[in-house]
């Protein structure tokens, strides 16, 4: 047996299943506040680009992960939640749940791996559930992260692409930092792709869009978010030194950006930047700047053609700018902080050291 | 600089790259048999200086041999050379030497 075969062997082990179409979108609590254009434009992508069956069900809720891993809500209390979340996709006739949040992903993961292993718990869960809401479920016959999604369908964004990941100045590839949130396959490395040792889902789109990505010492390090880590302030200095290591590490190799798929990983990758420069005056990007920090719905956008203010660009702490300007796209400056009618809605404060 | 209610931790990790290796280099030339020690801390649970402060000559030879100096050189004068470590050592290191070795470097530098 030759080694390509050997090695595409090897490779399948780290492969998963994901539904090709008809999703239950779970969204996330932390994208759609701090990231609220990623989400419509994963929606618009996939039904619109893609011409893909996608149910956006206003009823859904939390899925209690941040309580949960603060030890605040109990492990049977999440369970009956999620159940819920399964009770409503059931009755809308959907069989594919797809999380936009990776603690979600993590928690639907976490549950349906321990209702294999315990059905009784199963059992238990069904009977919570109807005692309290009347509902009853069927478990998703496929669960794949949001990320998953745009994973498998990359080739054809590829070919629908309008800016491909490459410096227009001067040719070359742009070099991306890719950041996979701990609970996508650390946790459950078989259910992601690449598992924990060789995630390539954002790797994937990035080299399917003509990027290159960066690999550097801390590639695989946590972001710092954590929960426990920064919800009490006095802890939050640990949660920053983690964000700092992996923006030193990143540091020399010149990273154009960062893309995220977890939005916890996403809001702290870039907020604490802001935090650092205003602790110590440090910036990593060139010129005063930041590293900008992208969610992969905000690349996939970029890529596709959307307006960088449509997808929500200016929500960001770290300036896009410089990147939109490699990336050849244009945008109007003027209206970065216009509402959907083109109304000033006001000008953020401007940060001390990092350049706006 | 503005004030967010906490400071940023300072990491754990041992630098290598950047610690000071002259201490562990010149112990390694003086007493060769340092390179054995399998850090099983025989010599810390016999050590008569150990049971009355702090000393400990496991965790000194480790921080030594990571070049982190600072943190065990007030340490070192509470040694009182009585070589009871180095009947016990299963790797037949010579502990007293190393301590010996260690003073001496700390002094000339």
């Amino acid at each position: 047996m030759d080694m390509v075969t050997t090695n595409n062997r090897q490779w399948e082990k780290y492969q998963k299943e994901i539904a090709d179409d008809r999703y239950y979108y779970a969204r996330s609590c932390i994208r759609q506040t701090f990231f609220p254009g990623s989400e419509w434009a994963f929606i618009d992508i996939l039904r619109n680009k893609l011409g893909k069956d996608i149910f956006d069900d206003p009823k859904h809720t939390t899925c209690t992960g941040i309580g949960y891993h603060s030890d605040v809500v109990p492990f049977q209390t999440t369970m009956t939640v999620v159940a819920r979340h399964f009770a409503l996709m059931t009755e809308a006739g959907y069989a594919n749940i797809t999380p936009s949040c990776i603690t979600s992903f993590g928690i639907y993961t976490e549950i349906l791996h321990a209702w294999e292993e315990h059905p009784e718990l199963l059992e238990r869960v069904r009977e919570d559930l109807y005692k309290a809401t009347k509902r009853e479920f069927d478990v998703p016959k496929n669960l794949a992260h949001t990320s998953d999604v745009i994973y498998k369908f990359r080739n054809q964004i590829a070919m629908q692409m309008v800016h491909p990941l490459v410096d227009v100045h001067t040719g070359k590839p742009l070099r991306v930092v890719d950041h996979i949130g701990c609970h996508y396959a650390k946790m459950f490395p078989s259910k992601g792709v690449g598992g924990a040792e060789f995630p390539a889902v954002l790797s994937g789109m990035v080299d399917a869009w003509g990027g290159e990505c960066i690999d550097y010492p801390e590639r695989r390090h946590c972001c710092g978010f954590g929960f426990r880590n920064y919800l009490v302030q006095a802890n939050r200095g640990y949660s920053v030194a983690n964000s700092m290591k992996k923006l030193e590490s990143m540091e020399p190799y010149e990273p154009d950006f960062i893309v995220t798929n977890c939005p916890g990983c996403g809001m702290f990758l870039d907020k604490w930047q802001y935090t650092i420069s205003e602790m110590s005056g440090k910036t990593y990007g060139k010129n005063g700047y930041g590293i900008p920090v992208l969610t992969y719905e905000e690349m996939a956008g970029l890529v596709l053609g959307y307006n960088p203010w449509d997808l929500g660009l200016q929500m960001h702490q770290v300036a896009v700018e410089p990147l939109l300007d490699k990336m050849g796209i244009d945008y109007d400056p003027e209206k970065k902080y216009c509402d959907a009618d083109g109304k000033l809605i006001s000008l953020p404060k401007c940060p001390t050291f990092l350049k706006q | 600089m503005v004030n967010f209610g906490f400071t940023i931790s300072v990491t754990r990790a041992v630098e290598y790259d950047k610690n000071d290796k002259g201490c562990a280099e010149y112990v390694a030339l003086r007493v060769p048999s340092s390179s054995a020690c399998i850090g099983c801390g025989g010599c810390s649970a016999t050590c008569t200086a150990g049971n009355l402060t702090e000393f400990n000559i496991r965790k000194i030879q480790m921080l030594m041999k990571r070049g982190e100096n600072q943190l065990y050189k007030e340490q070192l004068h509470k040694c009182m050379l009585c070589g009871k470590c180095l009947t016990v050592c299963p790797r037949g290191v010579d502990t007293r030497g190393m301590i010996l070795a260690m003073i001496e470097y700390m002094r000339e530098k």
